[in-house]
């Protein structure tokens, strides 16, 4: 899922002060599940926002709601009549949500809540990891099921570099290398032949290289 | 056992089930404080409430303070559901210092004012 977290409230205040109606949208999605953006922490900032603008003698209406979705357009125009009543949105969703409501309401100002981060998975209860870069061709079954785009620091295809120690990574010590992994991993699968094949540099062009992305499934389109 | 009859009680089964929401609400909607009463720490029957519920008032403690609430309206106390004099205790010292911060201010403006301290207390 993609993992962001919550923007500092004084960060939120400063965009939104200048708004008199101020509507809160979180997101059912992912945010929800990493505890950033769904309707508990729209709440949450809500609350913030309310308490900080009376508290300053401003009145300022801010009401709260979630969407089961920011990232796809029927859910999107769920608020069309709702947001007749607002100057301004704070979208709890990822940086996507954020755009497509954006691209949905010209008129209104929508502002990010949280920042988001990565494509990752719950390591533990609070705690989020990445594991993918969405680099737009998946090589993990030649690499034991670890990516080493997301989990090394350089993205190298072929590894480990010099910089590997006792299976941390020179970037800092509390990173896994991700080749130290990729090898402990191929060993266990008895794979490790693996590493008399280097691959070949990757393209890029399907990653960010090309430019923004898009993909089509012909099959799926009305 | 007598404690100030400003303190309004929230019962709940467990510390732990006080989340972030409901403290901010009870701050929003004009308690002059806030403080949640869990048991001692190791002693919850579901092993970790309390200290759970520790973590969450910590939270909105560093949240009031950035919008200028100032986070020691809110507190977390631990005692066993045996020691009714010392919920007492607890209840007036935490009366007289939120008494020494004043009312809240969001019940300066336009709300009803209150003749005193307002404390809610959860668990």
């Amino acid at each position: 899922m993609i993992i962001a977290k919550p923007k500092p409230i004084e960060e939120i205040i400063e965009t939104t002060k200048e708004f008199k109606k101020i509507l809160v949208a979180g997101c059912d999605g992912c945010v929800t599940v990493c505890e950033a953006g769904g309707m508990k922490e729209a709440q949450i900032v809500g609350s913030a926002l309310r308490i900080y603008f009376k508290q300053q003698g401003m009145d300022v209406k801010v009401d709260e709601i979630s969407l089961t979705r920011q990232c796809d357009r029927p859910y999107v125009a769920q608020l069309e009549e709702k947001l007749k009543d607002y100057d301004a949105v704070v979208s709890m969703a990822c940086g996507a949500g954020v755009q497509f409501l954006a691209e949905a309401f010209k008129d209104k100002p929508i502002l990010p809540g949280v920042n988001t981060c990565f494509i990752g998975v719950t390591e533990a209860k609070g705690e989020w990891t990445e594991r993918c870069q969405a680099c737009g061709e998946c090589i993990l079954a030649t690499t034991g099921g670890i990516c080493p785009i997301a989990r090394c620091s350089k993205r190298m295809s072929n590894g480990p570099c010099g910089g590997s120690a006792n299976g941390k990574c020179e970037v800092n010590k509390e990173i896994a290398c991700g080749w130290h992994l990729i090898y402990e991993r191929l060993k266990e699968l008895g794979q490790l032949d693996r590493f008399e094949r280097p691959t070949s540099p990757k393209n890029w062009n399907t990653s960010r290289d090309g430019g923004p992305r898009k993909v089509v499934k012909e099959v799926s389109q009305l | 056992m007598n404690y100030p009859t400003n303190v309004k009680i929230v019962k709940l089964p467990c510390s732990g089930r006080v989340d972030v929401i409901h403290l901010m609400k009870a701050i929003e909607e004009g308690a002059d404080g806030v403080f949640v009463a869990g048991c001692l720490e190791g002693d919850c029957h579901y092993q970790v409430g309390n200290l759970r519920a520790k973590k969450r008032v910590a939270y909105v403690r560093g949240l009031l303070e950035k919008i200028g609430i100032g986070g020691e309206r809110v507190a977390m106390y631990n005692l066993s559901a045996g020691q009714g004099p010392r919920f007492a205790e607890i209840a007036r010292e935490m009366t007289e210092k939120i008494r020494k911060l004043g009312p809240s201010p969001l019940r300066g403006a336009g709300n009803q004012p209150s003749p005193g301290p307002k404390t809610e207390v959860a668990a």
